[in-house]
């Protein structure tokens, strides 16, 4: 009696729910970076501010249907934001991440309200030019930004109650942990709100929409504005464990990269953002190893985690043509279907 | 034909609206009015302006000149997004829900001018937005409901009968509820069956209901319309009660004048319609 009567208040409330995943989020990771060594920690971390990226992307792309090839450089400005004001501001950690948010946030007001009166390839164009433009200020005002060797910080230390053996590392994969499941948390809430079917049915229609009271415009500039704040505590946290900010972090391709690990990942889904993650940390590491392993000339063994990279998004993007966590939701329906079935003939 | 003269303060009154395109006059000084518990059809040959027409009420085009006034007060520049809170629902041609919305989020939609819950309350997941939620979910499964649409709430709509997806975009104007109810070809596409359904729902929406549906069907336009307006290149060319249109010179002209082998007028146009559809 009292399991069925939570299960309805957990039914009814969306912050029981998301309060829930977010502290199985925590324990977990916590027990994962618990066994990890000091490089899988940074996998972690790295995993990790990818995925708070990939999350405000795939709510941009795949639940409000616009595109933004720009979420590089708006990490760069949420990197930039944290160590300009740790480094040289010595502000703390928790308010230099804040104000990456913010700050990003505010720079997606325009760049939003642009994106909401374009469509398709000139909306891909005009975030592209951000992504091109935005990393090069370093290089144009090297006074302020460091040119292009950039700016550092120094690493954050762990308090001390954690004991005096508490790795640098670990640490750093729990401050980006925490990110990612406040970015979890805030998303999960806007996805199961009213918002989150406003920002569908946009999509989807925009006349209807405008016709049942919703404001178009506003609403594609709100996800913009919120997809923004996400790529900002990523870079922020990116900032954070690299402890630098340069413009070679920023560059296109890692655009290309966040759209391509939301897609493979499953768009429009906060699951398929963690695939996502996972593939753009792990990928390319382990296509790495595995061109290592043939011993070939360092030409061939230098180019071919490319050539296998591609042919691995290739293939999943055929098995899987709504992405992993489609493929995961596809066979979930399969076993629940045969467990039915069973049932049935018993 | 009478002159009509509205009560003050209530129904929609188009006056005098004139739109062109490229120097094409796609409505010329349209002069219309539907009162409160009124259904009023639009009809006449493809291209004759009537959906300009929903158009400029809805505020999708602009007008050169006119002026339209909404229970007495001027409508000014319209934003299709205001109207649900002024009352004013509209359907699409065709279809027009979204498809990757459920039936119940698709009514949902409709009743957003209902919602009470901030973005931050959203955001925060906070009981607030979750009861506001609640109530709008109500809301839709009352107008779902209204219209026999029980047991779908979670069906995609591509997944439903051509005439169930149609009640489904009927419940989702509805669930606003309207004063002024636009339809834009509410009877395309439905069988008899479906199609005497459909005018009972409209004739027991009430005489606080103002409808104004475009529509080829004339059978349909007859059976359900207090009155019809006749559009023909832009112009309002006839403005009564069904009978005396069917018999009205002008109207049978327009229909007939520009292929008068082919039928018997008005029926001849709704059976094209019906082909095409």
């Amino acid at each position: 009696m009292r399991r069925l009567g939570g299960s309805a208040a957990l039914r009814r409330s969306t912050l029981l729910r998301s309060l829930g995943l977010v502290a199985a989020g925590a324990v977990v990771l916590a027990l994962v970076s618990e066994g990890l060594g000091a490089y899988d920690n940074l996998e972690l971390a790295t995993g990790a501010y990818y995925f708070a990226v990939l999350a405000g992307l795939t709510v941009l792309v795949g639940v409000s249907g616009q595109i933004s090839l720009g979420h590089g450089g708006l990490m760069a400005v949420g990197a930039y934001t944290v160590v300009l004001l740790i480094g040289n501001e010595q502000w703390a950690l928790v308010p230099a991440l804040a104000a990456a948010v913010v700050v990003t946030s505010l720079v997606g007001i325009p760049v939003g309200a642009a994106a909401s009166r374009l469509r398709g390839p000139y909306l891909a164009g005009a975030t592209l030019a951000f992504a091109v433009g935005l990393p090069a200020l370093a290089d144009k005002f090297p006074a302020t930004f460091g040119g292009e060797n950039g700016l550092t910080i120094n690493p954050p230390t762990p308090p001390s109650f954690l004991g005096a053996s508490f790795e640098l590392e670990r640490w750093e994969a729990w401050i980006a942990c925490a990110g990612a499941l406040i970015v979890l948390f805030v998303l999960y809430n806007l996805l199961h709100s009213g918002f989150g079917r406003a920002l569908r049915a946009v999509r989807d229609d925009e006349i209807a929409a405008s016709l049942c009271g919703l404001r178009v415009g506003r609403a594609q500039t709100l996800a913009f504005i919120l997809s923004a704040g996400c790529a900002g505590l990523g870079g922020g946290l990116l900032a954070v464990v690299l402890q630098l900010a340069t413009p070679g972090a920023f560059p296109l391709e890692l655009s290309l990269t966040l759209l391509t690990g939301v897609v493979l990942g499953g768009l429009g889904s906060l699951a398929g953002a963690i695939w996502g993650a996972a593939v753009l940390v792990l990928l390319p590491s382990w296509t790495n190893d595995l061109a290592h392993s043939f011993s070939l000339s360092a030409n061939v063994e230098n180019n071919l985690p490319f050539a296998i990279y591609g042919l691995v998004l290739i293939g999943a993007m055929l098995v899987w043509p709504s992405g992993i966590q489609g493929g995961v939701r596809e066979l979930g329906g399969r076993l629940r279907r045969l467990r039915a079935h069973r049932v049935a003939e018993r | 034909m009478e002159p009509r003269e509205l009560a003050r303060g209530t129904g929609l009154s188009v006056h005098e609206i004139t739109v062109s395109f490229a120097g094409i006059t796609a409505l010329e000084h349209v002069s219309v009015d539907v009162a409160p518990g009124e259904v009023l059809g639009v009809i006449g040959p493809n291209g004759a302006g009537k959906t300009t027409l929903f158009n400029v009420i809805c505020g999708f085009v602009a007008p050169q000149s006119g002026a339209l006034r909404w229970r007495g007060e001027p409508l000014g520049r319209i934003r299709p997004d205001r109207l649900a809170a002024l009352r004013i629902a509209r359907t699409l041609q065709g279809v027009g829900l979204f498809p990757h919305l459920t039936v119940l989020e698709n009514v949902t939609v409709g009743a957003t001018r209902f919602r009470r819950a901030g973005l931050g309350s959203a955001l925060l997941g906070l009981p607030r937005s979750d009861r506001d939620e609640r109530a709008l979910r109500e809301r839709a499964r009352a107008a779902l409901a209204q219209l026999g649409c029980e047991n779908i709430d979670e069906r995609l709509p591509g997944t439903l009968p051509y005439a169930v997806q149609k009640r489904v975009a009927l419940a989702r104007a509805l669930v606003c509820e309207p004063e002024l109810l636009l339809l834009d070809e509410p009877a395309g596409g439905l069988d008899a069956r479906e199609l005497s359904d459909l005018a009972k729902l409209v004739a027991s929406l009430g005489s606080s209901v103002a409808v104004m549906l475009v529509e080829h069907h004339m059978d349909f336009v007859t059976s359900v319309c207090d009155r019809v307006v006749v559009l023909d290149f832009g112009r309002v060319i006839a403005d009564d009660v069904p009978r005396a249109i069917q018999q009205d010179p002008h109207v049978l002209e327009a229909y007939l004048g520009r292929d008068a082998d082919t039928g018997d007028g008005l029926g001849a146009e709704a059976r094209a319609t019906d082909a095409r559809g």
